[in-house]
């Protein structure tokens, strides 16, 4: 009886660890294609072909986002992962979390001049949550920081 | 302590247990929500920059939370069903079925709720996204595989098994926005960061409503699995009795 238990447990122990070999070699073998935006660095290596359609996501570099027309819906901004910048023109409708210093992912083509041609843009939001009180006094602190430094 | 566990194991006791315990479960749950709930969606402070649509976080954290946790009780009682046969670990495992598919499917819902004004999208096929959704296809399977068969044995065996396969995808979810770029972002981190990110004012509510929902599960979970003990044993004699309403209990 007590053997038929042991059996059925190494049973057990065999699919559970079989299926995570098997999903383990699945998942090493998509490996990049599992990520939902190329990063700018990776474009920047060729990674990726002229008006392929794919994502890209980064950061809109600080003082880059330029507003055009009249009513201000095309756009121009850098995006950046700190190491490469892309450039990016959109003209439409923007999630409200979009600004500048914010993580985005946009949908689109890299056109032959380099430039990314977006389609759509979506904010990316990091996991850390704040009231509105505590952001100001961090950003009155941090300025503090910079004009202690400045001089 | 084996011999407890043996008793726990038998439905008669477990159903009169739970008559005793169900009255104080329910009690906690209700209040837990209620704090929970009116604490988090009325009292806490808005988000700098996603002002009130954050709150979503206090139903939606604890329910996806919630939806994997239950996949894995899920699948330690299906392990318990087939190491050691217990009839109650199979009970307990349907009932966790049809529990974390609700939870699963009121995650995504609420999830894409929250995505539309944040992000700008209702759903992107991110691995996070996309792992949260083969979870809950798991749990619609599980159900249908063992209600495919004739036999209740041969059903539990075979959806017994499928779980266990599908305990893979657990760490898949939690780590995806870790692993790989995703537009999810990972889960927060609450250990108090020196940068005063996740305060407890923000964070306390998401307890009251996730120790809640867990209650509920049990609750849940505790209340189907008592149906389907009074099911299977129809033909016991103490059913019969508490059918016919002879007082067992006063």
């Amino acid at each position: 009886m007590r053997d038929l238990r042991k059996q059925k447990l190494w049973i057990v122990l065999s699919i559970v660890l079989g299926a995570a070999v098997a999903v383990g070699l699945v998942l090493v073998a998509f490996n990049e294609g599992l990520n939902v935006f190329f990063t700018p660095t990776e474009i920047a290596e060729g990674k990726v072909r002229p008006n392929q359609n794919i994502r890209i996501g980064g950061m809109v570099k600080t003082g880059s986002l330029v507003r055009e027309g009249l009513e201000g819906t095309r756009i121009e901004f850098l995006t950046t992962d700190y190491n490469v910048d892309i450039p990016v023109v959109y003209d439409g409708v923007l999630p409200d979390l979009f600004r500048e210093g914010q993580g985005v992912v946009a949908e689109g083509f890299v056109d032959e001049g380099g430039v990314f041609q977006a389609r759509q843009i979506m904010a990316k939001h990091d996991e850390n949550y704040m009231s509105a009180e505590v952001k100001a006094a961090l950003d009155a602190a941090e300025q503090k920081k910079a004009e202690g430094v400045a001089p | 302590m084996w011999q407890w566990l043996y008793k726990l194991g038998s439905p008669r006791y477990f159903y009169d247990m739970t008559t005793v315990f169900l009255p104080w479960l329910r009690g906690v749950t209700y209040f837990l929500l209620i704090v929970g709930l009116v604490w988090g969606l009325g009292f806490a402070p808005p988000d700098y920059q996603m002002k009130d649509n954050y709150r979503i976080i206090y139903i939606h954290v604890p329910t996806a939370l919630g939806a994997m946790w239950v996949y894995a009780m899920m699948a330690a009682m299906a392990a318990m069903h087939m190491i050691w046969n217990l009839k109650l670990a199979d009970m307990v495992a349907k009932s966790c079925a049809w529990v974390g598919a609700s939870y699963c499917a009121v995650g995504l819902v609420t999830g894409s709720f929250w995505g539309k004004p944040t992000w700008g999208v209702y759903w992107i096929w991110d691995a996070k996204l996309t792992a949260m959704l083969i979870l809950f296809f798991i749990y619609i399977g599980v159900i249908a595989l063992r209600s495919a068969f004739d036999s209740e044995t041969s059903g539990s065996k075979a959806a017994s098994v499928l779980t266990l396969v599908g305990v893979v995808n657990l760490p898949i979810i939690y780590y995806a926005a870790q692993w790989w770029n995703t537009l999810h972002q990972p889960p927060s981190d609450l250990g108090g960061s020196a940068t005063g990110a996740n305060p407890p004012e923000i964070w306390i509510p998401v307890f009251f409503t996730g120790f809640g929902l867990i209650g509920l599960v049990f609750l849940l979970v505790i209340l189907r699995t008592r149906n389907e003990i009074l099911w299977r044993e129809r033909r016991a004699q103490w059913v019969q009795d508490l059918v016919q309403g002879e007082p067992r209990r006063a």
